[in-house]
């Protein structure tokens, strides 16, 4: 990757962050934590690796995003505006009553949402589904799909993995943004997932672990999923949840809390130092 | 027509039938495609049929992801896994994006028989009819199961299919059956009460009509496929009509077609209505016919609850 693109996506997740922050503060509400632990993937997903279009969301070869870890619907819809398929001045509005950015995201109303999720654990099934179709008809359209390294306690996850690894849905790619932390605390001391890498090999995965905040490793990691045929692939994403704002950084008691004024006023600086 | 056939027979064989007409139409099944007579699809489209192994949440999502690109999926297990054991997938999977996905379930009620409690799904109508967008049809025949089978196919959106283990008479004529999502059929007339059935409840409808014609009582007889969206019209005509309603499903009475009746009764033209089904209880294993009559879902049931809702009237 050269320095300039790296720049670019940098300075582009930074203002994603930014709309972040924006959407949690103007509800009250929301997911910061892993939304701005997912931001710099989902950056990188919809400004350099997916074939979409903002002008015509729906076209038919697409690639397609599942939103597994549904809470963190601030990180895609930043992500989206960003990438011109709603205004950004529509991400204020994030859970009014009147908005069509729904607390989770709602592909019936939100541009550029392809499946409505939220409910863990099952995003990764229906992104398993959107491949197995692709296979079905001969097109060359891929899958991706990010889930949370809490939601894999889900058993419906594993399901999935073994399906897809029946399967050799090799169009479908699948990253787990492992930030360490979910509600409860560390997700070691709430139900251990470890070895994640190990457990998707199992189920018949190529599986590559990375630095989420690196784009340098995450640009390898989407080349490698390409090329790889035969298999599913999955990336485990070692990240920091609410990475980019200082004191959010792996807490878990930012996953689920809008900060408050002064809260959003210091964030909004630190990140805006960074541009 | 005295051919028994089971509902999922049809269901199968209709899957079959339609797969050769609509190119998008995709199998889902979870380990239960002999059961469920999927295996008759898979037979004549191996390609576009996929087991999910017993993994009913993930087929249900799975099937959510195929209908977001444009396959019309059918995804089949038996109710008590489809709908109960996949609730939320159901809900918010395929319910909540209003998704174009198909759920043949099979091996519903109490008619499951040998295998018990565990496996008799009298709860799932009142389930899914609760989710909103979802269609419910519970066919009573092979004839309307596979116009079901049809009808769901031409139709854009979720749709329960009901379907039953045991083998049933055929009621309707294949040439001349009219099915439509949403419409009650008037059996027959009658003026002192209107028995709604569906299901296999509508045959026992039928025979408690002639064992309470033998009584002077004229019933009039509704079947039901459709209990979501329910005919409201069919409904509130019988209970103008005939002031009085028997409703008979294999379902408990809490939630189903009887609560769905009531619903349009009260609120458009109370009259009494005393519903047939199974009383808030779990099943047991045993064969099918003592089965319906230990459960009270006989014609015998049902002219019982007509006299009731006769003296009602009064």
């Amino acid at each position: 990757m050269t320095p300039e693109k790296k720049n670019q996506l940098k300075k582009t997740a930074n203002n994603v962050r930014l709309s972040i922050l924006e959407a949690v503060y103007s509800a009250s509400s929301g997911h910061p934590g892993g939304s701005l632990s997912v931001a710099d993937i989902l950056t990188y997903l919809y400004f350099e690796e997916m074939n979409i279009d903002p002008k015509d969301p729906k076209k038919e070869d697409r690639d397609r995003f599942v939103l597994s870890k549904g809470h963190t619907s601030p990180a895609l819809y930043s992500v989206l505006a960003e990438r011109g398929f709603f205004p950004k001045s529509d991400i204020k509005t994030f859970r009014h009553i009147d908005s069509y950015l729904q607390g989770h995201p709602d592909m019936k109303h939100t541009p550029g949402v392809d499946m409505s999720s939220g409910s863990l654990g099952q995003g990764m099934s229906v992104a398993c589904g959107m491949a197995l179709s692709a296979k079905i008809s001969g097109k060359n359209y891929r899958v991706y799909s990010a889930l949370g390294d809490g939601e894999i306690q889900e058993g419906q996850i594993w399901e999935a993995a073994m399906f897809a690894g029946h399967y050799h849905l090799d169009n479908l790619c699948i990253v787990v943004d492992n930030n360490n932390l979910q509600i409860d605390g560390r997700i070691t001391d709430v139900m251990n997932p470890h070895p994640i890498d190990e457990k998707f090999k199992a189920f018949g995965f190529e599986v590559m672990v990375i630095d989420g905040h690196d784009f340098d490793q995450i640009e390898a990691a989407y080349k490698k999923a390409k090329e790889t045929k035969g298999k599913p692939f999955a990336i485990i994403a070692k990240t920091i949840k609410g990475k980019g704002v200082s004191f959010m950084e792996d807490q878990a008691s930012w996953h689920g809390t809008a900060p408050n004024e002064e809260q959003y006023q210091a964030a909004v600086k630190e990140l805006t130092a960074n541009n | 027509m005295a051919d028994k056939i089971a509902t999922r027979q049809a269901y199968g064989d209709a899957l079959a039938e339609f797969g050769a007409i609509y190119p998008d139409l995709v199998v889902l099944d979870a380990d239960l495609a002999g059961a469920t007579k999927t295996g008759v699809f898979k037979k004549a489209f191996p390609d576009r049929f996929f087991d999910c192994g017993i993994a009913e949440g993930n087929m249900m999502c799975v099937a959510a992801g195929l209908s977001t690109t444009g396959k019309i999926p059918f995804a089949s297990s038996f109710a008590m896994f489809a709908a109960g054991r996949a609730f939320e997938q159901v809900r918010n999977a395929i319910g909540y994006p209003h998704l174009n996905v198909k759920i043949g379930a099979t091996h519903a009620g109490i008619s499951v028989g040998e295998d018990g409690a565990t496996h008799q799904c009298l709860e799932d109508i009142a389930i899914m009819r609760t989710i909103p967008g979802m269609v419910v049809i519970n066919p009573a025949d092979a004839t309307e199961a596979r116009a079901a089978v049809e009808a769901a196919i031409k139709y854009v959106g979720p749709v329960y299919l009901r379907f039953g283990r045991a083998a049933v008479p055929v009621l309707f004529d294949k040439a001349t059956y009219k099915f439509e999502i949403g419409k009650g059929i008037q059996m027959n007339e009658g003026r002192d009460v209107t028995i709604v059935a569906n299901g296999l409840m509508v045959e026992q409808a039928l025979a408690a009509r002639e064992l309470l014609a033998n009584e002077g009582i004229d019933a009039a007889v509704i079947n039901m496929p459709t209990v979501k969206p329910i005919d409201s019209e069919i409904i509130i005509n019988a209970a103008k009509k005939t002031g009085a309603i028997v409703t008979a499903e294999e379902h408990n009475i809490i939630g189903g077609l009887g609560s769905a009746v009531a619903e349009v009764v009260c609120e458009n033209m109370p009259v009494p209505v005393v519903r047939v089904g199974t009383n808030d209880v779990f099943g047991r294993s045993g064969k099918v016919p003592p089965l319906l009559e230990m459960y009270g879902l006989t014609a015998k049931n049902i002219c019982e609850s007509a006299k009731k809702a006769i003296a009602l009237k009064k």
